[in-house]
Order: C-alpha cells, then sequence, then structure tokens
C-alpha cells in the first residue's frame, strides 16, 4: 500500500534515492507482495480503454506461495472494517464502507432492493371512476405511493388471513370537481387514513343484520402508540394521482399491505440503493506550467487543482479524486499525440516549453500501441480501491435509510441463521 | 439439503431453497477465505427456480461443519458491521446536533450584538 501512495509524484529525493538504490541492500527475505502483484490485489487500474484486475482475488491461499496471507478473518476483517457517514438526511444517505469484501457489500445491496418490507397499496376498491385515468392506471398509480408507516409493526397478509388492524392500512380517496369549476388535480394529500378499517359494506346475499365490511378490525390503528399522534399518510403530499375535468369524479378505497421488493417493486423501500469503489487519482510524472493548466482544463469533473510553488512556478495537484467519474477525458485528450518510431523508441513531439519524457517501463505503461495515443496515457492513474465502497441509500421515505441499512444486515444474518438451523 | 458422499464427506453440494445470489456469493466468499477449503463456489440450475447449489470440497474436515462454520463466520461479520456502522451513524447525528446548536448560538450572539449596537446608534 505505501509504495503505492509514494508514487504519487516523484519527487527530487525519490529521483536521488533511486540513483542510489543497490539491490544488495534488499532484505534476504522479501516482505509482502511485490507492488505490481499488491497493485493488482489492492486496486482496480483503469487503462484508457477498459480497466484491468476487476475481480478481487478470494483465495485464502492465492499469495501463499510468497508468504502472504490473503485471508480474511474475523478479526483481522475487525480490524480493519470502519464506516464513515458522509451525509445524512431523512430520505438520503451516503456512507464509506472501508474494509468490506465485495460479495458481502453485494449482498447489502440486493436486500436493500429486493428483500426489505415496506407498505404499499395493494387493493384498490372503485366505487365510482369518471376521470379519464382508467380503473387499473390508476389503482397502478395508487401502488406505487410510498407510504410513511413503519413495517416493522405490521404483519404479512397470508392468502387466508382476513385483513385486520395488524396487516392492512385502508386509505379512502373521495375528490370531485364540480360542473362548472376548472380542471382540477388529484394529489396523494387527498387520501385519508381509516384508522378504523374499511367503510365499504360487503353485498350479502343473506342480507343479515350486522353488514360486514371489507376489513375485520377488531381496534382502531389510533390506538396503537406509534400512530396515536402521527397518522399515516403518503410519505410525499404532492405526488399527481389523476386530473379531474368538470363534473368528473373518484371515489375508492385502497388497502395497504406489508411486501418485499422481490414481488414487486412497489414494496422496495429505496428509490435505489448502489455503490461505487473509492476513485484514486495519481500523477506519476509532475505537471507543471502549462501542463498542469491543460491537466485542470481537460478534466469535466474539475478534480485537478493548481498549487502555487512560489517564484511563479505552478504544479498540479489531485485536489478532489472523490469527483472522478473515470470518464478518461485525461488519459483520451490530454497530452500530445505519441508517433511511434521504429526500434520501439516512442517520441513526443517536441512544442515549446518543457520537453516531456514519455516514462518507460513501470506498471502502468498501457498496452495501447494504436495509433493516436496520448502520452499522457501513462503519466496519469485512474484507479479504484477495492473494499473501499461508497455506499448511497434514497429511501423513498418509509424509513430513514440509517434504520433500513440496519435491517439489511438483520436480513442476511437471519439468512446465516436459517442455514445453520436447516444444516444441524 | 446436502448431497455428498457416504464414503467421504468431505465433498459435497448444498441446495438452498429461496436463496439467490444474495446470500450464495457472499457465502462463497466466506467458504474461500477459510484455509480448509479446496473448492467453494455456488451455482443456479435455473433463473426460473428459486434455488441455489453450494459445493464445498476441503482438505479433510465434514463439507458441512465447514460449510456451517462459514456461515456462522458471516453472521459474526454482520454482527460486526451492524455494530460499527449503528456507532458511526450516532455519532455523526450527535455531531450534526452539536454543529446546529453552535450555529444557533452564534447566531443567537450576533443577534445580541446587532441589538447592542442598535441601542448605542439610538
Amino acid at each position: 500500500m505505501e509504495s503505492v501512495e509514494s508514487r504519487r509524484i516523484v519527487t527530487d529525493e525519490e529521483k536521488l534515492e533511486a540513483k542510489n538504490f543497490n539491490i544488495f541492500d534488499l532484505p534476504d527475505v522479501p516482505k509482502g507482495l511485490p507492488p505490481h502483484l499488491e497493485l493488482e490485489r489492492t486496486r482496480v487500474v483503469c487503462k484508457v480503454d477498459a480497466p484491468t484486475h476487476t475481480t478481487e482475488t478470494i483465495y485464502s491461499g492465492a499469495y501463499a506461495f510468497m508468504g502472504v496471507d490473503n485471508s480474511v478473518n474475523l478479526e483481522n476483517f475487525s480490524e480493519n472494517f470502519k464506516v464513515d457517514v458522509i451525509s445524512l438526511t431523512e430520505t438520503d444517505m451516503v456512507f464509506d464502507m472501508i474494509g468490506i469484501p465485495a460479495g458481502i457489500a453485494n449482498a447489502f445491496r440486493r436486500i436493500l432492493l429486493a428483500e426489505l418490507p415496506s407498505m404499499a397499496i395493494e387493493k384498490v376498491f372503485v366505487v365510482n371512476n369518471t376521470s379519464i385515468v382508467q380503473d387499473e392506471v390508476l389503482a397502478h398509480r395508487l401502488g406505487l405511493v410510498p407510504i410513511a408507516a413503519d413495517p416493522r409493526l405490521f404483519e404479512y397478509l397470508s392468502e387466508n388471513d382476513q385483513p385486520n388492524e395488524m396487516n392492512t392500512i385502508v386509505f379512502k380517496l373521495h375528490v370531485k370537481c364540480p360542473k362548472g369549476d376548472s380542471r382540477r388535480k388529484v394529489l396523494t394529500s387527498e387520501l385519508k387514513w381509516l384508522p378504523n378499517g374499511s367503510e365499504l359494506l360487503k353485498e350479502s346475499a343473506g342480507g343479515s343484520t350486522k353488514q360486514k365490511t371489507y376489513t375485520s378490525f377488531s381496534r382502531s390503528q389510533d390506538s396503537f402508540p406509534e400512530f396515536a399522534d402521527n397518522p399515516i399518510t403518503p410519505s410525499f403530499q404532492d405526488i399527481l394521482l389523476a386530473k379531474l375535468g368538470p363534473g368528473q369524479e373518484i371515489e375508492l378505497e385502497a388497502h395497504a399491505v406489508k411486501g418485499i421488493g422481490k414481488t414487486h417493486a412497489k414494496w422496495s423501500p429505496v428509490a435505489t440503493a448502489w455503490y461505487r469503489m473509492l476513485p484514486e487519482v495519481i500523477l506519476l510524472k509532475e505537471f507543471k506550467g502549462k501542463h498542469a493548466e491543460e491537466l485542470v482544463k481537460v478534466c469535466p469533473k474539475k478534480v485537478f487543482d493548481i498549487e502555487d510553488m512560489g517564484q511563479g512556478r505552478k504544479r498540479a495537484t489531485v485536489a478532489r479524486p472523490r469527483d472522478c467519474s473515470l470518464c478518461r477525458e485525461c488519459l483520451r485528450e490530454g497530452g500530445e499525440e505519441v508517433v511511434p518510431k521504429k526500434g520501439g523508441e516512442e517520441v513526443v513531439p517536441k512544442k515549446g516549453g518543457e520537453e516531456v519524457v514519455p516514462k518507460k517501463g513501470g506498471e502502468e505503461k498501457a498496452e495501447v500501441k494504436s495509433k493516436g495515443k496520448r502520452e499522457w496515457v501513462d503519466q496519469v492513474a485512474l484507479r479504484r480501491v477495492r473494499n473501499h465502497y461508497i455506499f448511497t441509500i434514497e429511501s423513498t421515505g418509509s424509513q430513514p435509510p440509517d434504520v433500513l441499512f440496519t435491517e439489511a444486515v438483520k436480513v442476511l444474518e437471519d439468512k446465516c441463521e436459517r442455514v445453520i438451523s436447516e444444516l444441524s | 439439503m446436502e448431497h455428498g458422499s457416504i464414503t467421504n464427506n468431505s465433498h459435497a453440494t448444498f441446495t438452498l431453497t429461496e436463496e439467490d445470489h444474495t446470500l450464495a456469493n457472499a457465502v462463497r466468499f466466506v467458504l474461500n477465505q477459510d484455509p480448509r477449503v479446496t473448492v467453494g463456489a455456488y451455482t443456479i440450475p435455473h433463473p426460473s427456480h428459486e434455488k441455489v447449489n453450494i459445493r464445498v470440497q476441503t482438505t479433510g474436515d465434514p463439507a458441512s461443519e465447514v460449510f456451517k462454520d462459514a456461515c456462522q463466520e458471516l453472521m459474526q461479520i454482520n454482527r460486526h458491521v451492524r455494530s460499527v456502522f449503528d456507532k458511526a451513524v450516532t455519532a455523526y447525528k450527535a455531531e450534526e446536533e452539536r454543529k446546529a446548536k453552535e450555529a444557533e448560538e452564534e447566531l443567537k450572539r450576533q443577534r445580541e450584538l446587532f441589538g447592542s449596537m442598535d441601542i448605542e446608534s439610538n
């Protein structure tokens, strides 16, 4: 890792060190991995046409022949694992997860998307709908409305269950656009929560004394301590459901139940959850003067800055590597074109000012020998740090994103537990 | 469900129903981290069947034990992730609260300063 870090900019000191290098000064038994293997192990290197070493080496004995242990056991995992919260709001969260294997990070992401429960409208009883939006389209739109109710307080409604206060949330929508008025919108704010359950009467054949409704609540959901002061509403009050012309009317009842994203995406508690690896941008040579200015200009994400070294000398620095989107514009457009000459030597046409000597050899040398290769291909290294994930969770508003992540981890724990109990 | 051989219990395939890449890939990772494992891999035989086969071959230990250990390990990793995450979130929230409080106090202080200046001008 350190050898990688120190390659940022070749300083005069390092040049001197390289000059005085003596092979006999090296330790008798090499310790750790050689730099090129260490780079492959810890970084994805993004070359001008494609990234290399994209797969993680997970086999614990992969480097055993060099005396290096590649295993992750609980002790060294606990030691290295870190979480940094970058931002956290009601609906969005960005955090760094450092030292987690890709498979486990991906499991969290997959669980967040498909296996965490939330409440969504599943049944719509349309009493009257004279709007131009058809019943089924309206029902579908209602289904996608996120509902701000903690799904942990509810149970799943199975096929043979009666809808009751523990598994169903009932909303009523009754809107009308009187004749003579102008057209109006129907927003989610008009969905009214019915804590006592359905108000629609079931048509019974026998005309019994007590009319049944579509739900059988034994007590009002108002009496739940969680909902006593804050009634259940859609997460957002300004989602457009339909538009009504003069004389049109919608009257319906919507029943929300608990479900998971695997069954239907409307139950996914996240708008999206994704991660990216931490970008690492390294200048393998010093970019001075107009080259520095060119580097700053060529980057659309403004990753680079210019550092004033005094006496009017300027040097480029990597100021915001996190913003690097890996567009590789600096590799594609930066510097002069390299003209291949006979004998394998590469010559950079001189163009006033400083002369640029292309770096020869070294691990960063790109294999691209085609026409139009730019000199910076070998001078700017774009990498991604493995096992350092920038995780983003966008919640739909049913639960805060930090709660969602904790729940996702719990789901994976439960899966393991299930397997263990089935095996024993 | 375990498919193994009677004579050699160090090789086995485990069939898990109602599971997919989510668990299988994570377990595969943990399996490969175990030095006792020679082969740890998984396959989903058909995408429309909710089923995954996990193959475990070991250097001699019973495959089911090694597989169980891997699940145990994964569970402990998860527990650790959860505790670290919770701590980080609590710390972040506390820090945000402190910052908000500080900003409020600063505002109050400036208002007071402004007020006193006003009095002086009057």
